[in-house]
């Protein structure tokens, strides 16, 4: 019964989000009170249908259940509890289910924490979230149904797809999937603000903790997705300009324009339109990510079995939202400039160039995307674009914004002196070049790990020289609001991902090498000895596993466990075995025995010394950090609690 | 290759068509140099049979022998650019994924400078404006504003 | 009127998802139009799969058109094409070459022993070596080659008589046309 029950849920949560999607936005609009006080009520209760429904669907796997298709596709009895409640967001079904829940978490807390904000305000934030999850119901009601039954039900399942049998890819969905969602909110208070023709400032200082969150988790999302594809995939890269990565990064690129230019218009007032189409941008690239990963419209790695029933779903959706959105910019969007005005050398413009040409590369991996389709429609034949084309451009765009970084800070809103700029400018320049020459030595003139060395100390300097003058220039404890300390640690963040990026890139060492047992392999100044291969056996696989003993001068390094895992039904899986470390990850995969019959011979085994390429997966997270500790400054909070505070003694006083 | 079963197993796997194994493929190269330039140059070549994978990562059959090729004929000292044409002539420019710049090409490379230089436009007229907008009144008080960043936190 | 220009981009976007997921229902996004239509066909020499002594050249079938089909015992969707080639091969009025791709010999005997043999000559390539030059990447794959030695057509993957209907006996037709 429990799966029917899930279903009743997911229907009853789709006349709970209708409800809440259509009746706030009507009494918002006829002045109804009773109308808009349905919002609240509605979304909690739809998230608890919601709620209800997924975990009606973790219980289905906990417990076995194969007479659900789901379960039964993505599930066995041999597989772990920890990767069957992964196996949850494992394949299309569950995975749309989570997203749906954590639309609600989003919505929910929102319901929860929008108590100041007027009445009428909130409720269309309400109502357009509402919207949005009607529209996602019915794509999981009408097209994808995760409880389908399977009868007569199996003895027992087929597998989860080995490569998500991997603790990053546990987490890799939910996390994305929270920054892909939390764009929603920034999106609804857009439309919210169009629709009540109120573009004040006020709103967007209310949203602006809501879009570092969001871009906070999808940074920490892409962060571990790319952890995965490098610990996983077994061949030792981190990012592959594939579809669907791009998918994800397009509205990473936008979000990190809205950011800087939510907070534009919160202290100056300018820039308004261009925020509230940022906001329309970042949330429709959400949306574009899960149609380009479920329509099966793109050839990709690691895209969903499509179906082009659901692409076509979805794309109706999108047009709906995203072109209605459009339109009521179009018609609503406010048409004069306001705000302060601003001289050319203030950190408005500077803020503007970097967002130009964060949207620019947004649109650069857009059209890179999608243009193999493009060239079906217009008959320019296939054409395959790659990494060689990302790789080339998006630095090229990307420079501008590195250059900028370190004088943003020290910018002044609305007009700045040249003269500190100037000094800035000489130390980061002396600091990259010293720095840069010094690299040149250690790095044998390679011009990228050169370049990637001067970037770093180019960011890292400036950001740092920044703290070190609120330090000398500001009193104790006024030094870093949280909203600076995490403006700083993002961007000493880019400074750790450029030396990661640039340095790993061109220092790395591969080797694909055929050993006996007892051979050695030198890479760099480590020796890599191959000790032979047993077997070896998990809870739902069994595996051949290699043993690698690393020395370097001798002294002994790590001893690693590379495997070649077969799993119940019949899929192979490296898995990769890595030794970590600050400066350098070292890095081994298992191929296969160059004679099938002879396990205890020679084998092909790849060897990688991957140098400073933790430091990626380490500048994402500082980026992340950053955006959650903006995220928490107090002023996002005292000023709510002000504004509180006015209204109350007004309260009073007409009381009085 | 073998493109049923792969279908079938697109069918049934939720991530389509993702290669579980690696390809590892130890090669008598003549030196780490040539073996660099390898490795460059199949990661560079479309694996026509995959979702999206290239010609270095893919264990596909074919990318196996597409690679033994390539190192074939780097043996016979091709060029990066004769090995990328003969493959070119044999499967077309699909195995490219660094797509030449040609006529059904263009819009792809420059496209986004075209999106550039129509955005720049935008932010030079938009700063521009607002610059003109800057009267002696509003001056003063952004001053105001700035004198009152070093008093406190709203920088 | 700049306003709307995002509405009008985001249109010409859904246009183009929209012929994605209708181009998609009718190709294969995995067929690769070869670049060797309307070209001579590579040289060859290949070894008959039952004579292993004797070969076949592309100078030794100039002269007459002819169908080149690749296929493999372990190939799965050959299997589903080999009864539309038992049935039609014969009409097609041209000699069908069956092309054994990657394959060991006694597995391909056996096959065509158990399947039946459509093929007026069944070439050899082990290998594979062969085929890249024809620019094959999966089997099934045919090629009609002309009295020139020239590839006039390409079908990617099974034929079905749908397919010979509409495609390969209007090329073939067209050749003879063209044969004084």
């Amino acid at each position: 019964m429990t799966p029917e029950l899930g279903q009743l849920a997911l229907i009853l949560a789709l006349l709970l989000a209708l409800a809440q999607g259509v009746l706030p936005i009507v009494g918002a609009w006829r002045g109804n009170g009773a109308l808009m006080a349905v919002a609240r009520p509605a979304a909690a209760g739809q998230a608890v249908f919601v709620a209800l429904a997924f975990g009606l669907l973790v219980w289905a796997f906990v417990h076995f259940d194969f007479s659900v298709q789901y379960v039964a596709d993505n599930s066995n009895l041999a597989l772990p509890w920890y990767y069957r409640i992964a196996a949850v967001w494992g394949a299309h079904e569950g995975s749309l289910l989570l997203w749906i829940f954590i639309l609600n978490l989003w919505t929910v807390a929102l319901a929860a924490f929008s108590r100041q904000l007027p009445e009428v305000f909130a409720a269309r934030v309400l109502g357009v979230l509402g919207l949005v999850a009607v529209g996602f119901l019915a794509f999981i009601i009408f097209t994808s149904n995760p409880f389908g039954r399977l009868l007569p039900m199996p003895a027992d399942g087929g597998d989860l797809n080995p490569v998500l049998q991997d603790p990053g890819m546990t987490f890799h969905p939910p996390v994305l999937y929270m920054g892909y969602v939390g764009f929603s909110v920034a999106f609804a208070f857009s439309i919210a603000g169009l629709l009540g023709g109120e573009l004040e400032q006020a709103w967007v200082r209310w949203a602006r903790p809501w879009t570092n969150v969001a871009w906070a988790f999808l940074s920490g999302g892409i962060v571990a997705g790319s952890w995965w594809a490098y610990a996983e995939l077994g061949w030792g890269g981190w990012w592959f300009w594939d579809p669907v990565e791009n998918a994800s990064f397009m509205p990473w690129l936008v979000g990190a324009a809205l950011i800087h230019a939510q907070a534009v218009t919160e202290k100056r007032g300018s820039l308004r339109a261009w925020t509230i189409l940022l906001s329309i941008f970042a949330f429709s690239l959400s949306l574009l990510g899960t149609f380009l990963v479920r329509s099966g419209v793109l050839t990709s790695v690691h895209a969903f079995a499509s179906d082009p029933r659901r692409g076509l779903f979805i794309l109706c959706f999108l047009a709906v939202v995203v072109g209605g959105s459009l339109l009521l910019y179009a018609l609503r969007a406010p048409k004069v400039a306001g705000g302060k005005p601003f001289r050319v050398v203030s950190r408005e413009t500077a803020i503007l160039v970097s967002n130009l040409m964060f949207t620019v590369a947004a649109a650069m991996v857009l059209l890179g995307t999608l243009f193999p389709l493009v060239g079906d429609a217009l008959h320019l034949g296939k054409v395959s674009v790659g990494p060689p084309y990302f790789g080339f451009l998006f630095p090229l765009l990307m420079l501008p914004v590195v250059l900028l970084l370190p004088f943003g800070p020290f910018l002044r809103w609305g007009k700045s002196d040249a003269a500190p700029l100037k000094s800035v400018l000489l130390r980061v320049a002396i600091a990259a070049t010293a720095c840069a020459i010094v690299a040149a030595f250690l790095v044998d003139g390679q011009l990228k790990a050169i370049a990637g060395v001067a970037a770093a100390v180019w960011c890292a300097v400036g950001t740092l020289l920044y703290v070190y003058k609120r330090w000398r220039e500001v009193p104790r404890g006024r030094r870093y609001p949280a909203e600076m300390a995490g403006m700083l640690l993002a961007h000493f963040g880019v400074g750790v991902f450029l030396v990661g990026v640039l340095l790993s890139e061109s220092l790395s060492v591969t080797r694909d090498v055929r050993m006996a047992p007892g051979e050695t392999q030198t890479i760099g100044s480590y020796q890599f000895r191959f000790d032979g291969v047993h077997a070896s056996r998990g809870p739902n696989w069994h595996a051949e596993q290699g043993v690698v003993t690393v020395t370097r001068d001798g002294k002994p390094v790590a001893v690693m466990h590379p495997q070649k895992r077969t799993y119940l039904r019949g899929q192979v899986q490296t898995e990769s075995a890595i030794d970590p470390g600050i400066t350098r990850d070292l890095y081994v995969a298992l191929g296969e025995p160059m004679d099938p019959a002879k396990l205890e011979g020679a084998w092909a085994l790849r060897l990688y010394h991957k140098p400073f390429v933790r430091w990626i997966w380490a500048g994402g997270l500082f980026m992340m950090l950053g955006g959650f500790a903006s995220a928490a400054d107090r002023r996002f909070r005292v000023r709510r609690a002000a504004a509180a505070a006015q209204i109350e003694p007004v309260a009073g006083e007409s009381r009085a | 290759m073998r493109m049923l079963p792969r279908l079938l197993l697109a069918a049934t796997l939720a991530f389509a068509g993702l290669a579980a194994a690696q390809a590892i493929d130890p090669l008598p190269f003549k030196d780490h140099a040539q073996e660099v330039r390898f490795q460059k140059l199949t990661a560079q070549l479309r694996c026509l049979v995959c979702q999206n994978e290239n010609l270095a990562d893919s264990n596909a059959d074919l990318a196996r022998d597409l690679r033994h090729e390539v190192f074939g004929l780097m043996q016979s000292g091709k060029s990066d650019d004769e090995i990328k044409q003969y493959l070119v002539d044999r499967y077309s420019d699909f195995v490219l994924y660094d797509p030449p710049v040609q006529g059904n090409t263009l819009l792809l490379w420059f496209g986004p400078l075209l999106i550039l230089l129509a955005g720049a436009a935008t932010v030079a007229v938009t700063v521009r404006r607002r610059n003109r907008g800057t009267t002696p009144a509003a001056v003063d008080s952004k001053l105001l504003d700035g004198a009152s960043n070093d008093r406190g936190d709203d920088w | 009127m700049s306003r709307l220009a995002p509405f009008f981009g985001f249109m010409l976007l859904v246009a183009l998802f929209g012929f994605g997921i209708w181009w998609n229902t009718r190709h294969d996004q995995r067929e690769v139009p070869s670049p060797l239509i309307g070209k001579p066909a590579p040289e060859f020499v290949l070894p008959l799969l039952d004579d292993p002594a004797r070969t076949v050249s592309k100078a030794s079938m100039l002269g007459k058109p002819y169908l080149v089909n690749v296929f493999a015992s372990w190939c799965i969707a050959c299997g589903e094409e080999h009864p539309v080639l038992m049935a039609e091969g014969r009409t097609l009025g041209i000699p069908v070459v069956g092309y054994d791709y990657k394959d060991a010999p006694e597995d391909a005997k056996a096959w065509l022993a158990r399947h039946g043999n459509p093929y007026d000559m069944v070439i050899a390539d082990r290998e594979g070596r062969t085929a890249i030059d024809f620019g094959v990447y999966g089997a099934p794959e045919s090629f009609l080659i002309d009295a020139k030695g020239v590839i006039r057509y390409k079908r990617i993957g099974p034929f079905t008589p749908e397919v010979i209907a509409s495609e390969l006996k209007p090329a073939i037709a067209a050749l003879q046309k063209e044969a004084p």
